[in-house]
């Protein structure tokens, strides 16, 4: 049994009574989230006592999340510290594409589950060392509607959209999209074969959440990849000014 | 499916609470769900059975009051009834409405014996 998380497994039993009892009303008024949120309040001050940029990648599968990594890890990993928790169903596909990169990655594979809750982040972490990191990137399952619903303890939701899905998705999954702080528009080199309106994305994107920060890019040929490493870079930035 | 996880919350919030409280057999558990927090009261009813089987809350009643959404412009001040898909305000057009209810996924009471 995890003595911070209290995870083991819990039953228990009743005896069925054939005589009636009065009932009695007990006021709970407790969030259902509380427990994740309490294990993700654990983890943002692990994070916080490292200084720790950590994002939470979001998307449907295919968008290229982890192919954003891997090429934003082979071009930053001479200027920060990375590790990647990489979040699938099943296979460990995606942290062999990310070790090969010389990250530390580690696999988290929820079986049925159809998103990363703070519990397994925070077992998840523990296969890092957390003092050399600056940032953290954590890939959720590709799903772009139960994830919106667990903080993990990241500081951003990252939401991946590619060209190839369909400009509409932002108005399609709006809870994904309004619950992130970043939209990354995925695969633009494709744009001169697609129908796709960039324009009319970038709309829904905004109409969905005006807060969110919008950059279009390609891992493929690396163009745009510049503003989302200045974003990253002055997000670490940020974490090192703080005290 | 997240709901099989929130439905999973419900069972171990409730059944801690009637153990804490003496209680022996949980006869209903009432929760709240906002029609803005992105979970389908259908579906936790659908996974309500299973996962309170061998727990204090077999056999008992899950009763759901779903709360409307409500929303207030950040621009015109005006508040309006919305859903998980009202972006702006019906009155002057502007986005970023503030949700005022509508997220809520708590459970309220246990009725116990």
């Amino acid at each position: 049994m995890c003595l911070d998380c209290g995870c083991a497994e819990r039953t228990e039993h009743h005896h069925h009574h054939d005589h009636d009892h009065d009932t009695r009303t007990i006021r709970v008024e407790e969030d259902l989230l509380a427990k994740n949120d309490r294990l993700a309040a654990g983890n943002r001050a692990r994070f916080a006592a490292h200084r720790l940029l950590v994002l939470n990648l979001v998307s449907s599968p295919g968008s290229g999340k982890t192919s954003i990594l891997e090429r934003s890890l082979r071009d930053l990993s001479g200027e920060f510290g990375f590790a990647v928790l990489e979040g699938d169903q099943q296979t460990a596909n995606d942290a062999d594409r990310i070790a090969a990169t010389g990250v530390p990655a580690h696999q988290i594979n929820t079986g049925a589950g159809c998103h990363l809750d703070a519990h397994m982040v925070g077992h998840g972490v523990d296969h890092f060392d957390l003092a050399p990191l600056d940032i953290l990137m954590i890939e959720n399952v590709g799903n772009l509607v139960c994830p919106a619903s667990f903080d993990l303890g990241e500081d951003h939701k990252v939401a991946v959209l590619s060209v190839t899905e369909g400009e509409d998705k932002p108005l399609k999954y709006p809870h994904m999209f309004r619950a992130a702080d970043l939209v990354l528009i995925n695969k633009i080199d494709l744009l001169p074969y697609l129908d796709f309106d960039l324009e009319k994305c970038r709309d829904m994107a905004r109409h969905v959440n005006p807060d969110a920060k919008i950059l279009e890019l390609s891992c493929k040929s690396g163009e745009g990849m510049d503003a989302w490493y200045a974003w990253l870079r002055a997000g670490v930035d940020g974490k090192r000014k703080q005290a | 499916m997240h709901e099989l996880g929130i439905t999973q919350s419900i069972v171990d919030i409730a059944a801690r609470t009637a153990r804490d409280q003496g209680a022996e057999r949980i006869v209903s558990v009432t929760v709240e769900i906002g029609s803005l927090s992105g979970v389908i009261p259908d579906a936790v009813e659908f996974c309500f059975e299973a996962c309170s089987q061998g727990t204090l809350l077999e056999g008992s009643r899950l009763l759901i009051e779903q709360i409307p959404g409500r929303g207030r412009c950040p621009e015109c001040g005006a508040e309006n009834d919305i859903d998980a898909y009202s972006f702006s305000c019906p009155a002057c057009g502007a986005l970023g409405l503030e949700r005022l209810q509508g997220e809520e996924l708590r459970i309220k009471e246990l009725e116990v014996d």
